[in-house]
């Protein structure tokens, strides 16, 4: 297939991929060399590629980007203070900067948590777990992004949570990108594993700093074991300039629940894989959206359910509000396979537009193979509901708190299953931010 | 307190109140009754203020202010109600919520500071009880999944908590049966005083039977055709209302 990006606009990225080789110590080296080869062949993809038709990203890599390592200012307390999540103190902390592991900011609280370099863990006793899981993304995703980022795989993290330990602190991660100085590609990446019967909680987020334009491309994978519990808050609100693609792969290896809630509210163009792949009977997952762009900005949600064992349940709820010129996308995919019998499968899809500008393409797609299932989808797109708006101002509520109050009540069934409870409270405040500033003093 | 001379309106185009003139006194009690598309709603609608119904004539005085330059939520502050012929369901906002909201917005209007947390939650639970409501309800979304009879329950509650001065009940016995009528118009009565008046929008007499007017108006055809005393009401529900269409008019009284 021809690209319309030619690999020579992307240069650069071959002499950070040779460079890396050069310097490898060998635990990566093999799988960056099959990557580049497959980026090399793929490049970036287009709107041609039905994946990508409506998130047009070619032009997001062609910048000239710096890539780590980056020979800049180092980062102080100061300049992380404004990223932090509340209740900081209190939980395990994760930074990545410029896409690479920053074990001097990060913080590790429990003595059970064990986090290690990707190369350190693939190249000593972990290898067996790196070598049956790692990049297991890339044969979901055929599209030279994620083949990309493992091209230039530097400064990734194994996490490793022990089977049977729950966690008694959150996981923060912190991807944050120094755009201070010149602009730049961050390529974070990281493999969890969680042990059998461990819980743990993960709360990620994005942050650039300076007002050059940067570009994240990430991939993170999950490896979720028997009867363990991982619940996963995504919050994107990063600068006009910041332009993201996430890529979040779990895999349901042993009977087990995940909790997803992703919420996307201030970006360049952001583009979100999540893909859950549910290899075990009876496990249970749950994907809730929030996006609530405006101004230019363009938030993409594609989804993969993958029902490859029976008498699995996924529920799926994405909400979106388009203010201003923002776009949406939502893709939501589910496959049940043919030995998936008695698959529950659910997916919705609910859109507000509150501009004339403002649009969403939005695609359920079910492919089922299995006979015994019980799947449904739908999606709607709509305008707020006016006789609702009368509603509350015939009670003397004023015309915009009024918007406020319809529109937190919209969001509201994904906003209360995101965790830890602050979290929680923090998103409802960026919301009732970005609705009026007056509403969130009387609600 | 409400003065409407010669009122014309309607809807995309269409007329539909032809030249209404009522006048409401603090105290008293006015139902309007009529049958079906005589404009009954539309009253209604056009002086609380609902969008996509254009005044094509005439004038509403409430309280000494023109009442059809004010916006909606003017109007509910200046002591207008509407109980909702079909109240709406909001999904994720709690009738808690909603009402405190509009409890601060319209004294936010007055000129005075939030009602204390304390003091709006005894309020609240006393209105609620007064309608014989489930506390419980309070703190799911707002008429979302409630029944017909717990909606009206609601909106009276609504009417409770905002004090108004005067509260429009458009067709709130519709859809009920006899004991919520009885729980709604008892509520009503209890919220009466010499300050506050009342506008019953009705179809059938039963729910004046507990609601008692001391006016009532027949609404035919976007004109107020008779007005009367609550006897009206009685001989409209013995004869029907086809003895008004078949063309007795005695006038605007």
């Amino acid at each position: 297939m021809k690209q319309q990006v030619s690999i020579s606009q992307t240069d650069y990225l071959r002499e950070a991929y040779e460079q890396l080789q050069l310097a490898d110590n060998g635990g990566l080296s093999a799988v960056r060399a099959e990557a580049f080869g497959d980026f090399s062949s793929k490049g970036i993809p287009t709107t041609r590629n039905e994946e990508w038709k409506y998130t047009r990203i070619s032009g997001l890599f062609s910048k000239p980007y710096h890539l780590a390592p980056l020979q800049t200012v180092p980062l102080t307390a100061e300049d992380m203070a404004p990223v932090r999540l509340p209740g900081h103190e209190q939980v395990s902390e994760l930074f990545f900067i410029n896409g690479v592991f920053s074990e001097a900011c990060s913080t590790i609280r429990d003595t059970h948590l064990l986090v290690l370099p990707l190369e350190a863990a693939a190249a000593n006793g972990y290898k067996p777990v790196v070598d049956r899981y790692f990049n297991h993304s890339s044969g979901y995703l055929q599209d030279g992004v994620t083949a990309l980022n493992t091209a230039l795989i530097q400064g990734g993290i194994f996490l490793h949570v022990p089977a049977k330990q729950a966690l008694e602190h959150p996981v923060y991660i912190y991807n944050i990108t120094d755009a201070r100085f010149f602009p730049v590609l961050s390529q974070p990446r990281s493999l969890l594993h969680i042990g059998a019967g461990a819980a743990l909680q993960i709360v990620e987020t994005y942050a650039t700093l300076g007002a050059s334009d940067s570009m994240t491309n990430q991939v993170m994978e999950l490896v979720v074991e028997q009867d363990a519990r991982v619940t996963y808050c995504k919050i994107q609100n990063d600068t006009p300039r910041a332009s993201q693609i996430s890529t979040t792969h779990i895999r349901q290896v042993g009977r087990s629940e995940v909790n997803a809630v992703t919420v996307s509210l201030n970006g360049g163009t952001v583009r979100n894989n999540l893909n859950i792949i549910m290899e075990a009977p009876r496990s249970e997952a749950h994907l809730y959206g929030l996006y609530f762009p405006n101004g230019n900005t363009h938030v993409d949600n594609h989804t993969v359910v993958d029902n490859a064992a029976p008498g699995c349940l996924s529920n799926e709820l994405y909400k979106g509000i388009l203010a201003g010129q923002a776009t949406g996308v939502f893709n939501g995919k589910v496959f049940v396979r043919k030995d998936a019998q008695q698959t529950n499968a659910f997916q919705s899809n609910k859109n507000i537009l509150l501009s004339e500008e403002a649009g969403v393409h939005t695609k359920p797609q079910l492919e089922i193979f299995a006979d015994d299932v019980k799947c449904s989808h739908g999606c709607t797109v709509g305008n707020v509901d006016e006789e609702a708006l009368f509603y509350l101002q015939s009670r003397g509520i004023s015309r915009e708190a009024a918007m406020a109050l319809l529109l937190q009540g919209f969001a509201a069934d994904i906003l209360e299953k995101i965790k830890p409870a602050r979290i929680r409270v923090h998103v409802e405040q960026l919301m009732s931010r970005r609705l009026t500033p007056e509403v969130s003093e009387v609600s | 307190m409400l003065r409407i001379d010669n009122l014309q309106a309607g809807i995309e185009g269409r007329e539909i109140l032809k030249g209404i003139d009522l006048e409401i006194k603090p105290g008293t009690v006015h139902a309007i009754m009529g049958p079906n598309g005589s404009g009954k709603s539309t009253l209604a609608s056009v002086l609380t203020g609902r969008p996509d119904y254009t005044v094509t004539g005439g004038s509403v005085t409430f309280l000494g202010k023109d009442l059809l330059e004010l916006s909606p939520e003017a109007r509910a502050a200046e002591g207008l109600f509407l109980s909702f012929q079909y109240p709406v369901e909001i999904p994720g906002l709690s009738t808690t919520n909603f009402i405190k909201t509009a409890v601060n917005e319209i004294r936010k209007y007055r000129g005075e500071p939030p009602l204390d947390a304390v003091a709006f939650l005894r309020m609240m639970k006393e209105q609620a009880a007064l309608m014989e409501m489930d506390p419980a309800m309070l703190s799911r979304s707002l008429n979302e999944g409630f029944s017909g009879g717990e909606k009206k329950r609601n909106e009276i509650f609504q009417m409770a908590m905002l004090q108004p001065k005067l509260a429009i009940l458009d067709e709130t016995d519709s859809g009920l049966d006899i004991d919520a009528i009885r729980v709604v118009a008892n509520g009503v009565n209890k919220l009466r005083s010499k300050d506050n008046a009342v506008l019953v929008i009705t179809h059938y007499q039963r729910l004046l039977d507990y609601l008692v007017p001391d006016f009532v108006h027949v609404l035919y055809n976007g004109r107020i055709v008779r007005s009367g005393t609550k006897e009206l009401a009685l001989e409209l529900e013995e004869k029907g209302y086809d003895f008004i269409k078949s063309g007795i008019r005695e006038g605007v009284s």
